[in-house]
């Protein structure tokens, strides 16, 4: 089996089938990062440019990694150092990397729809690496992975989304895939954080901690931005602290085996307290370690010479 | 020279026709309007024909020429997106002899002298009519008023802080006395903007899914329920432009039962297209107001079957390619609409929505009612500006095809049924197209 298209954009995009694909590809990739030499030579000869118009140091350098332990050369462009600063468009850029032949650009951009425009232009495989609120699929599918090695399965399983919702694309790509794999998502913060019509999604909304995370298998917290407070997005860190960490009491609303995520950078003492960040139920290093097998499993499908 | 149109269905609202009859034009005027109009007297037959000019319009429709209210012509200033030519030419094509244009240019059309610099340059194309909508304050900053008195007599028909709503209720109030006592009406562009601050597009489940700032409703719907309060107190005449929205139906409907002197104009992709045209991030589809639900579309269209809503403008917004070809969030506003108007519109007749003469009343009889011009009819001794329709044209939308700078159309591909083949104004044919 392939993937139907040249590009992972979003979840949306992807049917139930590619996403196992993506999955069973990405645990057969997982020794690779084990080994003593840590590389294998299956993108030889392939370059991908990771074009981040966005601060990022996980997901960068999870690509770049991913990249290079495929043998892949990899080229990092920040907007600080290309000439993005020098006030050309996104087009010109696109179509100046594709006029020197890559194979795969992955991008991160603030606007939304910006790695759509891109994949509409260039002939190479483009990865969304997160755009705007919109989506971050590689992210959505390391969590996946993570869910999937831990409870064996990722349907039939209850997972409280928390926080700031209304500007998570992490949120909106995890919805879409969990929901596809037949697991119930819950989604929480205070009614700000939460946009208009997103039960339509398939989603439970709830504006409390309490009920969000009652007896649910899985809690993923979001990070909550500071910048946000000047949009009435929420009053005060100090409140939203106060009503929606998560700490070892709250916790205990939560199924006994739950697993506590997170996409980072975590706010220690914010949306999670340090001893749930730390403690036994957190499964966020795994998260990290299992972004760089799903995207050599995305590198791999999309551009290792099968299509 | 004369011109004669005949075997032609004539729909004329104005006078309440609609039978078919030839149209005389005599020195740029309408002549007679009748069956056999301008029996050749004498014998000679080849003589008559080279005094006049006879155009067959048997199968077609001919009616007084379109007027497009609410436009953006661009200059000064803009001309990189549209010129007062290229928008005249394009105009002419979509069937409009009369075009009525935004002030939010630069210099922004607040004095005298830019709307005389509008009329002159139009004069010049002498391709269409075109009437200058002047601002309600300087600069359209909200702050202060223009000079009304002055820039009637300079030739504005209606005043507007269109693309910049006026935020101050007080100015609103001010303005709308003002200008209700030149005969006049405030078109007004109803936004709040500290609601509608950072959105790209309608708040809703499509903007939820694609992750993109939403601009709600109630943005439009508060502005335009506080309009009508100030006109309600002040008896001014208020036009409510581009209602996108269910709730600004509703509450221009209430105000029209209670009587008060206001009226509203729609445009084409609030009655065609909903917010699901977002989907691909398509920047053609971003426009201000936003494309909304399908419930608002429906309203919509009601309010066009119910009479709520008057008028059916284009809200012609022409952009360069370098204001549409950018990321969503960054790309300007505005869809150019002059030559997918009419067939848009005649949709509606398809639909059952309007009759084919309520359309036109639309877009004919009731903008030039509101701007008090002498338009929008073919009584005999007025000017012979004439759109001629073909209504059973099948044309596909080329965004490369029109003649507006700007071709930042949803519509690319999409197959019309209906067509302006023939535009005059002032008994000169502008613009012909046919088979």
């Amino acid at each position: 089996m392939k993937l139907t298209n040249k590009d992972i954009l979003g979840i949306k995009e992807l049917s139930v089938d590619e996403i196992n694909l993506i999955l069973d590809t990405a645990a057969s990739f997982i020794e690779v990062s084990t080994r003593e030499i840590k590389k294998v030579p299956t993108l030889r000869g392939k370059t991908v440019v990771n074009l981040f118009f966005e601060a990022s140091t996980r997901t960068r350098t999870s690509f770049e990694i991913a990249g290079k332990r495929l043998s892949a050369d990899t080229i990092n462009i920040s907007a600080t150092t290309s000439s993005v600063v020098k006030g050309e468009t996104l087009i010109d850029t696109a179509r100046n990397l594709e006029a020197m032949n890559p194979d795969a650009i992955v991008i991160r951009h603030s606007a939304a729809g910006a790695p759509h425009m891109l994949a509409r232009m260039v002939k190479q495989s483009i990865i969304n690496a997160g755009d705007g609120a919109h989506e971050h699929p590689t992210q959505a599918l390391l969590d996946m992975m993570t869910i999937k090695e831990k409870k064996g399965t990722v349907s039939g399983l209850k997972v409280a989304i928390v926080g700031d919702i209304a500007h998570s694309r992490v949120a909106r790509s995890n919805i879409y895939g969990l929901t596809k794999m037949g697991s119930q998502v819950i989604v929480a913060g205070p009614a700000m954080m939460i946009p208009r019509d997103i039960a339509r999604m398939g989603v439970t909304v709830y504006n409390n901690l309490a009920e969000a995370i009652k007896d649910v298998d899985i809690v993923m917290m979001l990070r909550i931005q500071l910048e946000r407070q000047q949009q009435n997005i929420f009053p005060s860190l100090r409140e939203y602290s106060s009503y929606f960490c998560l700490n070892r009491h709250n916790i205990k609303l939560a199924k006994e085996d739950v697993l506590v995520m997170h996409p980072g950078p975590i706010n220690r003492g914010i949306e999670i307290s340090p001893d749930i960040a730390d403690g036994p139920y957190s499964i966020i290093l795994d998260q990290v370690t299992n972004g760089v097998a799903v995207r050599m499993a995305l590198l791999y499908l999309l551009i290792g010479g099968q299509r | 020279m004369k011109l004669l149109l005949t075997g032609g269905r004539i729909i004329d609202p104005s006078q309440g026709l609609d039978a078919n009859l030839d149209i005389l034009i005599e020195n740029g005027k309408i002549a007679e309007i009748g069956k056999n109009a301008h029996k050749p007297k004498t014998d000679s037959r080849k003589s008559a024909s080279r005094e006049i000019n006879i155009v067959d319009i048997n199968g077609m429709v001919a009616v007084p020429g379109l007027i497009d209210m609410h436009t953006h012509l661009r200059e000064p200033g803009f001309e990189y997106k549209e010129s007062i030519q290229t928008g005249s030419e394009a105009g002419a094509a979509g069937g409009f002899t009369s075009l009525a244009c935004m002030p939010n240019t630069n210099p922004v059309n607040d004095t005298r002298s830019v709307t005389e610099y509008i009329k002159r340059k139009a004069a010049s194309c002498n391709l269409v009519n075109v009437y200058p909508i002047a601002a309600v304050s300087m600069g359209s900053e909200g702050t202060s008023l223009t000079e009304f008195m002055d820039l009637k007599d300079a030739g504005a028909v209606a005043f507007s802080d269109d693309g910049k709503p006026v935020a101050n209720s007080a100015l609103m109030r001010r303005a709308l006395e003002y200008a209700s006592s030149l005969g006049m009406s405030i078109i007004s562009h109803c936004e709040d903007t500290c609601l509608s601050h950072g959105g790209s597009m309608n708040e809703g489940f499509v903007s939820t899914e694609l992750g993109l700032q939403g601009i709600p409703n109630i943005a439009e719907d508060a502005i335009v329920a506080r309009d009508i309060i100030i006109a309600e107190y002040t008896g001014a005449l208020l036009h409510i432009a581009h209602v996108s929205t269910a709730g600004a139906v509703r509450l221009i409907r209430d105000a029209k039962a209670r009587g008060l002197r206001v009226t509203a104009e729609t445009a084409p992709h609030y009655f065609t297209l909903t917010d699901e045209a977002l989907r691909e991030f398509d920047t053609c589809a971003k426009v201000n107001p936003p494309l909304r639900t399908l419930e608002d579309v429906n309203a919509v269209r009601e309010g066009l079957r119910d009479g709520t809503i008057d008028v059916i403008a284009s809200d012609h917004a022409p952009h360069a390619s370098t204001d549409k070809e950018v990321e969503f969030e960054y790309a300007s506003f505005g869809i150019t609409g002059l030559e997918t108007s009419l067939a848009l519109s005649l949709r509606l007749v398809d639909d059952g929505i309007l009759t084919l003469g309520q359309l036109i009343l639309g877009m004919t009889v009731n903008p030039a009612r509101i701007f008090n011009i002498p338009k929008g009819t073919l009584k005999t001794g007025g000017d012979a500006d004439i759109t001629v329709i073909d209504p059973n044209r099948n044309w596909t939308v080329d965004r490369d095809g029109l003649l507006s700078k700007g071709k930042n159309t949803p519509f690319h591909g999409q197959a019309m049924k209906g067509k302006a083949i023939m535009t005059i104004m002032g008994g000169e044919i502008k613009y012909r197209d046919l088979p």
